[in-house]
Formats: structure tokens, sequence, C-alpha cells
């Protein structure tokens, strides 16, 4: 009932947020919010660490961009195209990383991703350097004119909370509790019967187009696909809000979303702009050495011993 | 009579074949300093394109503010970043013993953000120009194709240094209680063997070897913070390719990727920067464990 009830609170926060903080950024933190969240799922939940999650999230930025300016399809359906582009995509990577395990499963994804990023480079369709610009917003189910920054807000809050709730959902499912068995102890789950090759793979897929479903949103948001969406630098930053909220916990990698897009955006005005990537490392680094389960684990962990 | 071969000019065939090999001698030093690291660390040192940069910015500090020139900072160079290294295994690494490995290769990329991150702001993104020393400037014309010196010597010194650490690892004392650690790191503490030491000093010298690599691209590639950010990641898909069982491995795949990479520049130029990463690919599929790897 609690419980219930916390998330009550946050869907009415979330609700009410835009009248007192400004729409966009709201919107660049749900979108991050849900790419920790689908990231969190093959990391937290399945044990695997990508290093390759840019190249889903940048693929369909620059695929859903291309799809609404060119193609000139409605908003839904260009978005829906990006994320299911990135759930080939990680079909595809994922088969090929899944041959190995932990280290191995880092570096793999990490330079499939790299190889992404070269071919969207050489891509005439991605503009390059200059990346996808003037992506239209267009209208939500072809009514509500999604040019308005506070109607362009619940249209992405709408999204995302479809996205959170699929993810909840995967993982209290018995394919998320068989994911987790997997992580803690592949030998035992493979003795049991588990093919957890399918297992893994389906987790990956699923994660992917999660993720995509995360860099469309935030092109339409933007109205620009760009190279960072799909450089390494996105991969870390992933990992680091999904450490830093805690891995394996439902409310960790928003919470770890929230503390780095806010940092960014604050850091980005001020006299530390050009140290960003230093401010980033350096919490990466506290976060391995000293707070291992992140923000929300650490809480749990207190709220635990303390009651 | 060495006329046009598969349709191109020898000079265009041989001379990318010569920037292959070149890349390749630098994808074997650091693919070969990654294995020793991870031989005993059990870590993936994401971090190793940070020290190979650190290891140029060495060679052009050790010439601006102490005159010290190229052949110094030869010795120099790897001594200081490898002095880097031990103290970054002492204070931070050390503290990983024992848990996910997966934290470690967390723990180097923060580092490397750190280090990377310092260094573009202290020098800006753009390259620093370090002169070829002396004695190696000019080339010959080998008739097929011209030879400039200080190319040759990278391929000659690369592999003097992947030789000398076979010999270390394979034919010394010191390799052997290396490899036994590798092996068994608690059998060899029972035995009085200080492994901890061992630890340190095999990430300070695959660190050292990372900094050799700085040293020798200093002249050709510029003097740039980001010159070991990009290349990282192809040194991890040759670690990949070869596994990180053996030194010989190591070698032989960093040499063959480069040449490949040099090749594709020549017939399909287009796909000269992903061909490593397809070659990747077709021996995750064929061999997943690894060219050199031992079978799971």
């Amino acid at each position: 009932m609690n419980k219930f009830l916390g998330y009550l609170i946050v869907l009415a926060l979330a609700l009410a947020a835009p009248l007192v903080i400004y729409p966009v950024f709201l919107m660049k933190l749900l979108c991050f919010a849900l790419f920790a969240s689908a990231f969190n799922l093959i990391l937290g939940y399945g044990g695997l660490l990508s290093f390759g999650h840019a190249a889903f999230f940048g693929g369909a930025a620059y695929i859903s961009g291309h799809a609404l300016k060119v193609w000139g399809l409605p908003t839904e359906l260009g978005i829906l195209v990006g994320a299911l582009s990135a759930g080939v995509l990680g079909l595809a990577i994922g088969t090929l990383a899944i041959r190995r395990q932990g280290i191995y499963f880092a570096m793999i994804t990490l330079a499939m991703a790299q190889m992404a990023y070269f071919v969207f480079i050489s891509s005439p369709f991605t503009g390059g350097e200059n990346g996808l610009q003037g992506v239209p917003r267009g209208t939500a189910l072809g009514l509500i004119d999604l040019t308005n920054d506070r109607a362009m807000y619940y249209f992405v809050l709408a999204i995302c909370l479809a996205g959170f709730l699929l993810i909840a959902r995967a993982v209290h499912s018995p394919f998320g509790q068989v994911l987790s068995a997997i992580r803690d102890n592949e030998d035992r789950a493979r003795s049991l019967g588990y093919d957890i090759e399918r297992y893994k793979l389906l987790a990956f897929v699923l994660s992917a187009t999660l993720a995509g479903l995360a860099g469309a949103t935030k092109t339409v948001v933007f109205q620009l696909a760009s190279l960072t969406d799909a450089h390494w630098h996105m991969s870390g930053e992933v990992v680091l809000m999904t450490l830093l909220g805690g891995l394996g916990t439902i409310a960790g990698p928003a919470v770890g979303a929230g503390i780095i897009v806010t940092l960014q955006n604050y850091l980005a005005s001020g006299p530390l702009a050009a140290w960003v990537p230093v401010v980033l490392g350096v919490i990466f680094v506290t976060c391995v050495l000293s707070f291992r389960r992140g923000v929300v684990g650490e809480l749990r962990e207190f709220l635990r011993r303390s009651f | 009579m060495l006329t046009d071969l598969l349709g191109f000019p020898p000079q265009v065939l041989f001379g990318q074949l010569l920037l292959g090999l070149i890349n390749g001698a630098f994808y074997a030093v650091l693919s070969l300093g990654l294995a020793v690291i991870f031989g005993l660390l059990n870590i993936v040192n994401f971090a190793h394109g940070a020290l190979y940069m650190l290891g140029a910015f060495a060679t052009l500090g050790l010439t601006q503010y102490l005159g010290i020139g190229y052949w110094g900072a030869l010795i120099f160079a790897p001594l200081i970043v490898g002095a880097i290294g031990v103290g970054l295994e002492r204070v931070l690494l050390r503290r990983l013993s024992g848990i996910d490995h997966l934290y470690g290769l967390l723990l180097t990329f923060g580092l490397a953000l750190v280090i990377e991150g310092t260094f573009v702001k202290l020098f800006g993104a753009s390259g620093i120009p370090y002169p070829t020393p002396e004695a190696l400037q000019g080339g010959v014309n080998l008739g097929f194709m011209f030879l400039p010196f200080y190319r040759g010597w990278v391929v000659v010194a690369s592999l003097a240094v992947c030789v000398a650490t076979w010999y270390l690892f394979e034919r010394t004392k010191i390799g052997a209680y290396l490899r036994a650690g590798t092996e068994n790191p608690r059998l060899l503490q029972a035995f009085g063997v200080n492994v901890p030491l061992l630890t340190t000093l095999a990430y300070g010298y695959g660190v050292a070897l990372a900094a050799f690599a700085g040293v020798l691209a200093a002249p050709i590639t510029q003097v740039n913070p980001l010159m070991g950010s990009n290349l990282i990641i192809v040194v991890f898909a040759v670690v990949v390719i070869g596994g990180m069982g053996s030194i010989m491995g190591a070698v032989v795949t960093g040499l063959s990727m480069g040449i490949i990479e040099g090749l594709t520049k020549v017939f399909w130029p287009e796909a000269s920067s992903t061909v490593i990463f397809v070659v990747m690919a077709i021996v995750l599929v064929l061999r997943p464990a690894g060219l050199f790897g031992k079978p799971a």
C-alpha cells in the first residue's frame, strides 16, 4: 500500500512539474531516465555490462529523425520505427556479444557500437558532423500540436511511463526472475534447464529497443539527432547514471539520470563547463571505489538496517 | 619489373602496407600490455589509451622542459608513466581485488575520462607536432617504395619490445613467477612469493609498454590528448580477436590486423575504419574463444 502511495506521489509530481520547471529540461531528464532504466535491465538484472548502448540510443535517434523529416511519418510512428530498428540492431550485436562472457562482452559491445558510429559518420543521411537537424515534432494522434513544450512534455511523459511500466513488469515477471538467476549463477540456471543464451538475448533486445525508444523520443524533443548520441562517451554516461543511481533497483537509474543530467546542465553554464568529462570521471571512480550500491541501493540498505 | 599490382601502383600498395604494419605494431604493443595486466589483475585496463597518450606528452615535456631528447624519452617516458601506473595500482586498483571484474573496467574508464579530460582542458584538442629525431630523418628508396627511416624504426623497435617481453615471460625466473601468478595467485603466495608486489609490477610494466608506444607515435601522429581514446577501442577488438591468453598471439594478431587495415585502405578506403570490427564479428561467429584463446 505504501509503495502504491509512493508511485502516486511521484506521478502527481511528474504531472505538476512543468508548471515549475522548464519543460525541455524535464523532457531531457525523462528521456535519459528511460535510457538508463533500459540499460539497467541488461546490466542490473542480467549482469551483462554493455558498453555499446549509445549505438541503440543514437541509431534510433537517426532513424526516427529520418523517418519524420524525410518520409514524413506521423510522430508516434516515427518514434516506433526508431525503437524497432534499435531492437533489430540489438539483435545483431547481441547475437555476437553473448557468445562471450564478462569482460569480453563489454569489449565486443563497445567495438560493435564503434563500428555503428563509423557507419553513421560516413552515411549521407545522418548529416555527418552537422547531425540531422530540423526534425519536425508534428502532432500527437493527429490532434495535439507538439510544438508547444507543455503538450510535448505530457506526450514524452506518457511514452516514458509506458517504458518504465514495461521494464518494471519484465523485471517482476518469471522472465525477470530467471534473468536474475542467470546473473547470480549462470551454471546453476543452466543446470535447471534454462536456455540461458535465449534469455540473455531477449533481455538484450528488449533493453536495446527501449534505449532506442528513449533516443527516438529525445530526437523529437530537440528536433536533432547528432553524433554525440551515438558516441562511446554516451555509452559511458548511461553506465554511470545506472551505477550512480543503483544497479538492479527499479528507481535507481532514473535517480542517477536525474543527478547526472542536472549536474551537466548546471556545469554547462558555469566556469566548469570544460571540466564536465573530468567531473564525470571522478564520480565514476568514487562510485566504483566506495559507493557500489548507488544512491538508491545505499538508501535501501540504510533503511533495511535501521528498521 | 614491378608495375601495377592488381591495378594499383606499387608505391601506393606498399606505402599503405607499411602504414598498416606501423599501426599493427602499435596494436601489438598495446594489446600485449593489456594482456600482461589482465593476466595478473583480471582487469581490462580502459585507461590504456590515456596512458599511451601520457607517454607521448611525457616525451614532449621531457624535451621542452628538461632538454631530454627523443632517445632519452624512449627510456624515461615509459619509466615515468610506469611509475604513475604503479601509483594508480597501489592507491586505486588494489582496492578492487576480489570483486567483480567489471568494476575494474568501470574504474579505469573513469580514470581515462579524468586523464583525457584534464589534458584536453590544459592543451586543447588539437595536436602538437613533435620532430622526428635527427638520426632518423630522411629515408631510402627501395625501388618499389620509399621507406622513411623513422617508420622502419617504429616497426623494428616495437617488435624488439615484443620479443623482449616474450623473453621476460617465458625464459626468466620473474617471468615464471608472473605466469604462475596468472595461473594460481594463492598457491604462488603460499610458496612465499610476494604476489601483491608482482601484481603492482605487472601493472607498471603493462602501462610502461603503452607509454613506449606513445613515445614511438609522437613524431608520427602529433601529440594529442585524444590520440588514445579511439585507438583503445580498436585494440579491444584486436584483443577479442586474438584472445588474451598468449604473448605471441597478441603480437601476431596485432600485426596482422594492422596489415589487413592497411590493405583495406588501398582496395576499399571507406571500409578501412570498420574492417577490424568486421573481422572481430566473423571470428566471434567462427571461433568464439578467439584465434589464440582456449575454449572455455
